[in-house]
């Protein structure tokens, strides 16, 4: 039991890490992603939607009609959404601002009705919270990752730190909607070698 | 007259929902492979957009608004979403069954297709007019139908090239897309 709790944290964070390996999610993932301090609050937003809905969901399991399920998850999620837009506003407000309209999107982040209906709504409440909590932190690290990419090579900072010297150029193109395309590509590309070994 | 040509120029090249503003990119991957889906799913997204955009701005100007309920929006307008869209399978279903039998299985995935949802938001947080958001809402809506038509352009040829195997399906669609979307950035500025 322990140990198939530990595996469904770990699955999350490698096997199968959004949104590399599951191409789900994939807008916010490019559109926040152009600083780093963007890409963690909207890693830890989507966290906490995904653990607090995958366990609300896990225990409504046995009530919740088959026929009207997606909707019951859908009020679900969106009520959680509703509470971390509220939270955001009151105590990190520039990021609320930062992100605007993505974080009432994440109510049609296709990773949560995806983790509700192919996990929570089968399994019990530790292994919802463990599976929702490695898919968080994974989606978490790879939002971190793409956007520490994007904001060294596109404005040359790290967290708003200035990493390289004043001479550097900025390579504006990252930061934009191109930039963002063709490096959530190539990433995809490392992480498929890398896991041909 | 000429403010609404304008915005609606904006809204299907300058503001492309998918390629500017990274809205819908699930369903651009998803469905981009073939030219009849990527038809279908344009088209059904076209539908569902103008009705969602009006009915969402009344409920916001009629109903959120006056009585101090807008902190609800998120939760309504999914909801009204998801109504709407299951509404319009059983109409289509009825009425018109060509039309179904052609976008059918497109509908239910609209759902979830963020650009609808954030469109509805944009035309909230722009303060559009009821005009304007009809505007706005058809001509992002075309914008998404226009990319994604392109797009599947592209990929149906990208199945015949020597793809390194890395760089297969997913990786090298985005790729190209952030292509597009380079391409697209040459109408920046002419509105």
């Amino acid at each position: 039991m322990a140990k198939s709790v530990v595996q469904e944290f770990t699955k999350g964070l490698w096997n199968e890490i959004p949104p590399f390996r599951l191409v789900l999610g994939l807008c916010p993932s490019l559109a926040v992603t152009k600083t780093v301090e963007n890409g963690i609050g909207m890693g830890v937003a989507v966290t906490f939607v995904l653990v607090c809905s995958n366990m609300l969901i896990s225990l409504l399991r046995s009530i919740i009609p088959k026929q009207v399920r997606i909707a019951c998850f859908i009020v679900v999620i969106a009520t959680f959404v509703t509470v971390v837009e509220l939270l955001m506003q009151a105590f990190t407000y520039p990021l609320f601002l930062q992100l605007g309209i993505f974080i009432p999107l994440i109510v049609v982040n296709c990773i949560l009705l995806g983790r509700a209906e192919a996990f929570a709504a089968k399994n019990g409440i530790i292994p919802s919270f463990a599976d929702g909590l490695g898919m968080g932190i994974g989606y978490t690290l790879s939002l971190t990752a793409l956007a520490a990419i994007r904001e060294i090579l596109g404005s040359g900072t790290f967290y708003n730190i200035p990493v390289f010297g004043p001479s550097f150029k900025p390579f504006a193109f990252m930061v934009q909607a191109p930039g963002a395309f063709i490096c959530l590509g190539l990433m995809l590309c490392i992480m498929n070698m890398l896991s041909r070994k | 007259m000429g403010d609404y040509v304008l915005l609606a120029i904006g809204c299907i090249f300058v503001n492309n929902i998918l390629l500017m503003q990274y809205l819908g990119n699930c369903p651009f991957l998803g469905v981009s492979k073939k030219m009849e889906t990527a038809m279908g799913m344009g088209m059904s997204v076209v539908f569902v957009l103008v009705l969602a955009g009006a009915i969402t701005w009344m409920l916001n100007h009629f109903l959120l608004k006056p009585f101090g309920f807008e902190f609800l929006r998120t939760i309504s307008f999914i909801l009204v979403i998801a109504a709407l869209v299951q509404f319009v399978e059983m109409f289509l279903k009825k009425s018109i069954p060509a039309l179904y039998a052609g976008l059918g299985i497109f509908l239910p995935l609209i759902t979830t297709n963020c650009a609808v949802m954030g469109v509805c938001l944009i035309n909230i947080k722009e303060d559009y007019s009821f005009v304007q958001t009809l505007v706005a809402s058809f001509s992002y809506a075309a914008g998404f139908g226009l990319a994604l038509i392109l797009f599947a352009g592209i990929r149906e040829r990208i199945i015949l090239a020597r793809v390194p195997k890395p760089l297969q399906d997913t990786s090298i669609g985005l790729v190209s897309a952030g292509m597009l979307s380079l391409a697209f950035f040459a109408f920046k500025g002419m509105v």
